[in-house]
C-alpha cells in the first residue's frame, strides 16, 4: 500500500471519530445487549440498543479495537440514533454493500454521509471486518430488541 | 551502532539473502522488509527448485506404485523423513511422523492419548498441565481432551517479566499429572522455557515409575535453536516434539511429530485409511508399524521432499550460527525499540534469554493501525493476538504488534522498522 492510499484510508473524519468515539460508554435503558468479537484480531465490542417504539433512541457501546473499528461504530451511532427502524434499514444495507463490494461499489453520500469515508477500508481485505464489527453488533442487538418488544406486545 | 560491528551476524548474510528470491520484491518501488517470520518463514531457492524438480521428474504416489517413478518418489519422501530425523537428532528415524502442521501433530497426541487404554488411559482425577503462554494449538486440544475424559486442565502462570513461573512446580506436577505439554519458545513473548527442568520433574512423578508424558511444541524453537534429542539425558528428553514445516523455511502443508518409539507403539491409531494398515478384513484390521500407523492416506509427498531440502539448507548454514544471528538481531532490535517513545516490549528484555519474536505496544496507536502504516513503508509485521490470547490477557493487553526476524534479517531492516514506528507516531500525531 502506498502513502497516498494510506491517506485515503485514514481520512481526517476517521481519525477524528476514532479519537472522539461519539456515544461511547454503556447506558441504561436498553432492550438488548450484544458482545461481538473479531476472532482474527481479537477486537471486541459490547453494544446496547434502546428502542422507543420504532425509533432508535440510543446506541451505547464499549469497544477495544483499531481506529477503523472505533471510528466506524462512532460514525454509525451518529448516523442512526434518532432515526426510525425503517429509515435505518437502507443506511445499514448501503454500508454493508459498500464494505463487501471490494472497493467497486460507488457509495451514495446522500445515504451514507460521513460513512462514505470507509470506502478506503473496503479495498483492504484485512480491514473490512474492522469496519463492520460495530454495524454487525447493531444489527444483532436491534433484531433482539425488536423480538423482545414483540414478545412484550404479544403478552 | 554501525551494523558491521554487530557481533554474531551471519558472515555471509548478503549471500544468504540472495537464496530467498521473495526478498527482492518491492511494492510501488518500496522494498519489502519482511519481519513476520514467526508467522511463516520465506523459502530459499533450493526448496522451491527441489519441489519443482520432484513434480516435474519424479512425481508418483509412494509405497504403492510398482514402477520407476513410484520407487523414486518413495525414496525422496523417505529421504525427507531422514532429513527431519537428522535435524532433530531423533534416536530412531521411524519415530518421525509427518502431519499437516504443528496443530495436527499436537492434536494427534491429544486424541490418541484420549483413546488410549491401560496405563496411558486418562480419566477423572488425572491432570494435564500446560502453560499460560501457549499458542492456541497447544491449549485447545488439551481442553478437548480434559473435557471429554473428565480430567482436569492446569497450567503454569507467568512472571511479570514474561518468564514461566516455576515457583509452584511441585504443586502443579504431581502423582496425578498424566501429561505436561509446553512450548519451547513462545511465539508472542519470545520466552525460552526450561524444558529440560520441567521434563525431568514430570518424568519423576507417577506410580509406574515412568512419570507423566511430556509434549514439547517446538514450532518456534526448531527454526532457531539447535535440537539434538539423542544427546539429551533420557530423563530430560521429552516424549513428543512437534513443529511445523513452514516456519523452518519449508513449505506449508507439512508438520512433524517426533515420538518415543515405545509410546508410539502403545498408542492407538489416529486416522484410519490407506497405508496405515497391515491387513484389513471386513470385521477388523491390524495396523502397520510406526511411522506408517499414524500416516493414513496419501501424505503430502512433495511437501515432505521440500521440508527435507529446507532442513538440510538450515543445517548447512548451521543452527548455532543461525541462533547467534537471531540473538544479534534481537538484541539490536530491542535496543532500537527502546528508543521509540511510548513503546513497551512484552516479554524478556535480554536477547540471550529469548527467541526472535518481539511483541510490543505503542501508546496511543492500535496494533492494526501500526501494521497498516508500516505496510505502506514495505514493512511486514503481525498485529493481533498471535493465537496467544491467554498470554495477552495475562499482561492486560488485547492485541499487540509483533516483529519477528530470521536468518535473512539485516540490521538495516531493523533500522527501517524503527524509522517506520517513528513515522507511525508522526502519522497519528503523537510526535
Ligand atoms: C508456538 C506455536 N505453536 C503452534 C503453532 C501452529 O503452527 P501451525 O499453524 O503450522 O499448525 C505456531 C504457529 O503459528 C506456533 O507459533
Amino acid at each position: 500500500m502506498s502513502t497516498a492510499s494510506l491517506d485515503s484510508l485514514y481520512q481526517d473524519i476517521i481519525l477524528d471519530h476514532a479519537k472522539r468515539k461519539l456515544n461511547s460508554g454503556l447506558r441504561e435503558p436498553y432492550e438488548a445487549e450484544v458482545h461481538h468479537v473479531n476472532p482474527t484480531c481479537g477486537d471486541e465490542i459490547t453494544l446496547r440498543v434502546h428502542l422507543d417504539g420504532d425509533v432508535v433512541k440510543d446506541i451505547s457501546y464499549e469497544n477495544l479495537g483499531c481506529s477503523i473499528s472505533s471510528a466506524s461504530v462512532s460514525v454509525m451511532t451518529e448516523l442512526l440514533v434518532g432515526k426510525t427502524l425503517e429509515e435505518v434499514e437502507p443506511i445499514h444495507a448501503a454500508f454493508l454493500e459498500m464494505m463487501r463490494g471490494k472497493g467497486q461499489v460507488e457509495p451514495d453520500e446522500d445515504v451514507l454521509e460521513d460513512a462514505v469515508a470507509f470506502a478506503g477500508a473496503a479495498k483492504l481485505t484485512a480491514r473490512i471486518k474492522c469496519a463492520l464489527l460495530g454495524w454487525m453488533a447493531f444489527q444483532d442487538a436491534s433484531a433482539q430488541a425488536q423480538s423482545d418488544t414483540q414478545k412484550e406486545t404479544d403478552k | 551502532m554501525s551494523t558491521s560491528s554487530l557481533p554474531g551476524l551471519l558472515p555471509e548474510l548478503e549471500i544468504v539473502r540472495k537464496d530467498f528470491p521473495i526478498l527482492e520484491r518491492t511494492f510501488e518501488g518500496v522494498p519489502l522488509v519482511y519481519l513476520d517470520s514467526a508467522n511463516t518463514s520465506q523459502k530459499p531457492q533450493i526448496v522451491i527448485d527441489t519441489m519443482v524438480d520432484h513434480l516435474e521428474r519424479h512425481n508418483a504416489n509412494i509405497a504403492r506404485a510398482m514402477h520407476h517413478l513410484g520407487a523414486e518418489s518413495t525414496e525422496a519422501f523417505e529421504g525427507g523423513r531422514d532429513a527431519v530425523a537428522r535435524f532433530i537428532g531423533a534416536p530412531d528415524r521411524d519415530e518421525v511422523i509427518f502431519t499437516k502442521n504443528a496443530s495436527e501433530a499436537l492434536n494427534l497426541v491429544a486424541n490418541t492419548l484420549m483413546w488410549a487404554r491401560g496405563d496411558l488411559q486418562i480419566g477423572e482425577g488425572d491432570e494435564v498441565v500446560i502453560t499460560e503462554l501457549e499458542h492456541h494449538s497447544n491449549i485447545v486440544p488439551w481442553q478437548l481432551l480434559t473435557e471429554r475424559t473428565g480430567a482436569t486442565l492446569r497450567w503454569f502462570g507467568l512472571t511479570d517479566d514474561g518468564q514461566l513461573d516455576v515457583s509452584n512446580i511441585d504443586e502443579l506436577i504431581t502423582e496425578r499429572t498424566k501429561v505436561v505439554s509446553l512450548a519451547w519458545v513462545s511465539n508472542m513473548l519470545g520466552t525460552i522455557l526450561p524444558i529440560a527442568e520441567i521434563t525431568k520433574r514430570a518424568h519423576a512423578v507417577g506410580d509406574h515409575g515412568r512419570g507423566a508424558v511430556v509434549v514439547v511444541d517446538a514450532s518456534q524453537a526448531a527454526p532457531q535453536l539447535p535440537i539434538d534429542l539423542a544427546a539429551m539425558p533420557a530423563d530430560e528428553r521429552p516424549d513428543f516434539l512437534a513443529f511445523t514445516g513452514h516456519k523452518t523455511v519449508g513449505p506449508t502443508g507439512i508438520g512433524v511429530l517426533w515420538g518415543r518409539r515405545a509410546l508410539l507403539e502403545q498408542l492407538p491409531p489416529f486416522l484410519g485409511g490407506g497405508e496405515m494398515i497391515a491387513t484389513v478384513r471386513m470385521e477388523k484390521s491390524t495396523y502397520a508399524g510406526i511411522p506408517h500407523k499414524f500416516e493414513a492416506g496419501t501424505p503430502p509427498i512433495v511437501e515432505a521432499v521440500g521440508l527435507g531440502a529446507a532442513l538440510d539448507y538450515l543445517s548447512h548454514i548451521g543452527l548455532d550460527a543461525i541462533h547467534a544471528h537471531e540473538q544479534a538481531i534481537t538484541g539490536y532490535a530491542l535496543d532500537g525499540l527502546a528508543t521509540v517513545p511510548g513503546l513497551t516490549v512484552l516479554g524478556p528484555l535480554d536477547a540471550t534469554q529469548r527467541g526472535g519474536a518481539i511483541a510490543f505496544e505503542l501508546d496511543g496507536v492500535h496494533p492494526h493501525d501500526i501494521a497498516q502504516v508500516l505496510d505502506s513503508q514495505g514493512i511486514a509485521v503481525r498485529a493481533g493476538h498471535h493465537c496467544a490470547k491467554p498470554a495477552h490477557a495475562r499482561f492486560g493487553v488485547q492485541a499487540s504488534t509483533r516483529m519477528s526476524s530470521y536468518l535473512y534479517t539485516t540490521p538495516g531492516e531493523i533500522d527501517a522498522l524503527i524509522e517506520g514506528l517513528e513515522y507511525t507516531r508522526r502519522y497519528f500525531k503523537l510526535a
